[in-house]
């Protein structure tokens, strides 16, 4: 198999989170660790937030439990590819569920930019669209363009169109770190309370 | 009309346990199957009102769980205790968020195994547990299982704690081993 040259990926991670995030009305979001946290934090915290700050692999699935128990809100999982790869079988548990409130935006660069840009399983031909397209997701596709993310956006907000995955391809470069706080306990609680509930 | 003969508790534990389960208000019921916990997930999968959600691997029903608590829900994990290993890493999440988590684990490797790759992990659960902050609970009896639960329950959700309630193997019965 060749590898994918990533060189040729034009796309912004931090532009795509800023349009993908767009009149985000009562989307909830869950972030993996890294980059990833970074660029949504860089787009305007939010305590509809998650953040996470490790777990690596933990995102999706930490995106299902919320998009079960808040089916009526949308629920939005913001990852990169080394953290999704980590979670490879959430995909199959999340294609076995189904919830259609459910969306994960990848953004891949084919690289683990936090760790001194060593290339993932994506810069070998590994395509994560591919594999949730098996796991019986709705939907998923590889992005390139600006204008297929602001489609994706209306998609991730229509609470019955889930399990629906992008494959977002990104430059491989690393950003400013834009940091949340680090009070795992506080990001706990400020998204309960922003989701009803007591602390 | 005779009354019906109370049931042997060897038998009706898994019942008490989903009832404890259900008092405790539950919802998610995620798990890795193993032999020991078949009655109790075949009761969640039949009530309308659980989510059960089978996992590829036990470690997936920590970040799961925690995104139902974000959600305002509670859930369960079950588990062999061979997924204790697969666990480990994935409990800084539990522990550094001060999530709620209420495991139940069933014990192979420790009483009458045949199987001596079960052993090594099933030596280690309870303490590779331990080293991650969770809260363990051994039980060697069928008949305290409901009521350590009931206690683990209190202690995870409105504690705040990493609980694992793991059952004897002795408990479970001896895995029949067709030759």
């Amino acid at each position: 198999m060749d590898q994918v040259n990533f060189e040729s990926n034009v796309l912004s991670r931090r532009e795509v989170v800023v349009e993908l995030l767009k009149d985000r009305g009562d989307l909830i979001v869950v972030t993996g660790l890294g980059a990833a946290t970074y660029d949504v934090t860089a787009a305007g915290d939010n305590h509809r937030n998650f953040y996470l700050w490790g777990a690596m692999g933990s995102a999706a699935m930490t995106g299902l439990g919320l998009a079960l128990s808040r089916p009526e809100c949308p629920v939005l999982v913001i990852t990169g590819d080394g953290e999704q790869l980590m979670g490879l079988g959430a995909l199959a548990t999340i294609g076995a569920k189904r919830p259609s409130n459910l969306s994960i935006a990848v953004l891949d660069n084919g690289h683990y930019g936090e760790t001194g840009m060593q290339k993932s399983h994506s810069s070998f031909g590994i395509g994560l669209h591919k594999v949730a397209d098996s796991c019986n997701f709705n939907w998923a596709q590889e992005i390139t363009e600006m204008s297929a993310v602001a489609d994706f956006r209306s998609l991730a907000q229509d609470i019955t169109s889930g399990p629906v995955l992008a494959r977002i391809m990104v430059e491989a470069k690393n950003d400013p770190r834009v940091l949340p706080t680090r009070d795992c306990v506080e990001i706990k609680n400020r998204t309960r309370r922003a989701l009803g509930q007591t602390v | 009309m005779t009354a019906e003969a109370p049931k042997d508790i060897a038998e009706s534990w898994p019942d008490d346990l989903y009832d404890v389960l259900k008092n405790n208000d539950v919802r998610h019921c995620a798990y890795v199957p193993d032999a020991g916990h078949t009655q109790l997930i075949n009761k969640m999968i039949e009530d309308p009102d659980i989510h059960d959600t089978v996992l590829t691997t036990e470690e997936e029903g920590i970040g799961y769980l925690s995104g139902a608590w974000l959600g305002g829900d509670r859930g369960v994990l079950l588990m062999q205790c061979s997924g204790a290993g697969n666990c480990i890493n994935t409990l800084s999440l539990t522990n550094s968020y001060r999530f709620p988590l209420l495991m139940i684990l069933t014990m192979r490797g420790e009483w009458a195994e045949f199987n001596p790759m079960q052993v090594p992990m099933g030596k280690a659960t309870a303490a590779s547990l331990e080293l991650m902050g969770v809260n363990t609970y051994f039980v060697e009896r069928a008949e305290d299982i409901a009521e350590v639960v009931a206690a683990g329950a209190e202690h995870a959700f409105n504690g705040d704690q990493a609980v694992a309630v793991i059952l004897s193997q002795r408990i479970i019965g001896r895995k029949k081993w067709t030759k």
